[in-house]
């Protein structure tokens, strides 16, 4: 028989898919089993942390750990809340800051005609190319020379602009027919309720996606508390948490069962978010592509 | 169609500049200038206290004669880790996304999300969970289950081991590389309009592996573009995980990237000149392997 092409995205299960089960399973298992670790890890008690041969399974499940997280931290000059409180208020700046940006640079690169929009567009495309690390140091420099060492504003403000998410949010501006717009306008409507009225709710899908984003950037950031915060009680819970899954602590095998703990309340955020907003994700990235 | 009104409005220059303004403010400040300082610094010799003073291309003459950290140990780990994470990783995630866009959407969605969750942990955050698997005594998960089945007779000191500190830093960073460019081949993939093959097969495509080299692989250069560029800046971004499990230098500089050779000259020595001439090369890295992509994905209009 003719090969007659097959169909992707297939309604049900076919016999053919067993193949592909056998060359997907594996890698799936191989990345999740290590968050399925943490999840274990984090809620065992003394006994089987200490137990020989280790186990990967928990069989009687505690919340030890957590307690000790909390108690750890009291020992120290500055109180889990506030850093949960630092890393929530920095976290809804960026993300909102970020949000807010985007999506009107992306309205008027893409649906304003003005002189200078393409070259824009364009350098922001190579800026997806930037490895944030490799300019560790001039950024530094920016930031001290603006005066915002040990502020809050050295952890919000370099991090809003994401060429990513500006990218991936006028794509999708892209995607909405010019002929609303000019029909808005004809109707009277300023650029600025444009962009609120017409834009912004067709393109809650790019916001999700890009919300998504920006929210990993900050939420698991070390960089800003590390270079820029010399003052503990304003530096994010990714430092604080960071500092009890450093070698020192880790050593001891109480000090891995906090520390699982620890990158579980760290990873926990990210992966509700994204739960809550994957069915947005793919619709953006469907036009992500680089012309 | 004639945009008679509507000219007047897109040609707006006043309104268009208002609305970049906010975002192209913060990206010259926090991105843009950076990179040019970078460059500019990467002719001066600096110490984060005195003015830098010019010193022509003595760093790079530096790096390439006189750094044999740079040469024998950072630039071909470096090469290799690039090769294996950013290429190889990429060639993964299309696997992986072609394989998942032919099964039913339920299970599609289910593993999209577990091959995405390790890229949301950011590498570093999850540092304790390697270090708790790595452990190098009997007591380690990895060490004992080895042991278990009998591949090795004693545990191995993994995270000081030199032999196998740069294979350990290689898979977790295959690990954490489904990201972003994975789920935009995934979406590609699942957007190839279907007449497509089957078209193609009346004009005599025969199997699986032929559609994909002649009809969707064509057909969604544009995703193929946006992921081979971030595929290879997580890759590097990733990078710096090393150090996290091994310190900074790692033993034997097995594991020592051309990022965090950057951090142990601008961070730990101060030579803050020379960390940037090494992060122009790393720039430039990055930007050949996306001028290669371009090369291979990008419309020729």
């Amino acid at each position: 028989m003719a090969y007659k092409g097959h169909r992707i995205n297939p309604k049900g299960f076919e016999k053919g898919q067993i193949k592909i089960y056998l060359m997907v399973i594996p890698m799936v298992l191989l990345c999740g089993l290590p968050i399925i670790f943490i999840f274990f890890h984090a809620f065992k008690p003394m006994e089987e942390l200490f137990a020989f041969p280790p186990r990967f399974i928990t069989v009687h499940p505690t919340l030890d750990n957590f307690a000790k997280l909390l108690k750890a931290s009291r020992t120290g000059s500055i109180p889990l809340s506030k850093y949960f409180f630092n890393s929530i208020l920095v976290t809804v700046a960026v993300v909102f800051g970020s949000l807010l940006f985007s999506t009107m640079a992306a309205y008027a690169l893409s649906k304003i005609r003005f002189k200078g929009a393409k070259v824009m567009m364009q350098i922001n495309q190579i800026a997806l190319m930037f490895v944030s690390v490799a300019v560790m140091i001039p950024r530094y420099l920016i930031v001290n020379k603006l005066g915002m060492i040990d502020t809050y504003w050295a952890e919000i403000l370099p991090l809003i602009a994401l060429p990513v998410g500006l990218f991936l949010i006028k794509q999708f501006v892209d995607q909405v027919p010019d002929s609303l717009i000019e029909a808005a306008y004809m109707d009277g409507a300023r650029e600025w309720q444009i962009y609120l009225k017409v834009i912004l709710p067709l393109i809650k899908p790019a916001i999700a996606t890009a919300a998504i984003l920006v929210f990993q950037q900050v939420w698991n950031n070390l960089e800003t508390s590390n270079y820029y915060i010399n003052d503990d009680s304003i530096k994010a819970l990714a430092f604080y948490m960071n500092t009890l899954t450093s070698t020192t602590t880790t050593n001891t095998v109480a000090g891995q069962g906090i520390a699982a703990a620890a990158s579980l309340i760290m990873f926990l955020p990210n992966l509700i978010l994204f739960c809550i907003l994957q069915k947005n994700v793919m619709n953006t990235m469907a036009h992500s592509g680089i012309k | 169609m004639a945009r008679s009104n509507v000219g007047k409005r897109s040609h707006n220059n006043k309104a268009g500049y208002a609305f970049v303004f906010p975002y192209a403010a913060l990206f010259t400040i926090f991105i843009l200038a950076p990179v040019v300082m970078a460059v500019i610094l990467s002719f001066t010799n600096f110490n984060a206290i005195q003015f830098p003073r010019f010193v022509g291309l003595l760093n790079y003459i530096n790096l390439i004669t006189s750094d044999d950290v740079f040469m024998k140990y950072v630039l071909p780990n470096t090469v290799k880790y690039a090769l294996i994470v950013g290429v190889g990783g990429y060639v993964l995630a299309f696997l992986l996304a072609f394989g998942l866009a032919n099964l039913p959407k339920a299970p599609r969605t289910v593993f999209a999300l577990i091959l995405y969750s390790p890229s949301m942990t950011s590498g570093v955050a999850m540092s304790v969970l390697w270090k708790i698997l790595f452990t190098g005594d009997q007591t380690g998960y990895l060490n004992s289950w080895l042991m278990d089945i009998g591949v090795i007779n004693e545990p191995i000191i993994w995270l000081t081991n030199a032999q196998f500190l740069l294979p350990i830093v290689i898979i977790i960073g295959l690990w954490s590389s489904m990201g972003v460019g994975f789920l935009s081949i995934l979406a590609g993939l699942l957007n190839v309009d279907e007449s497509l093959y089957e078209a193609a097969a009346i004009d005599g495509v025969k199997n699986r592996f032929q559609e994909m080299i002649y009809v969707t692989i064509p057909s969604m250069k544009p995703q193929m573009l946006f992921a081979a560029v971030m595929q290879i800046v997580g890759a590097f971004q990733n990078g710096t995980i090393a150090t996290m499990l091994a310190g900074n230098p790692t033993p034997g500089y097995a594991a020592q990237l051309i990022v965090n050779h950057i951090e142990d000259y601008g961070f730990i020595r101060y030579e803050m000149g020379y960390a940037a001439c090494v992060s122009v090369i790393l720039l430039l890295i990055v930007q050949i392997f996306s001028s290669v992509s371009t090369r291979l994905f990008g419309e020729k209009d």
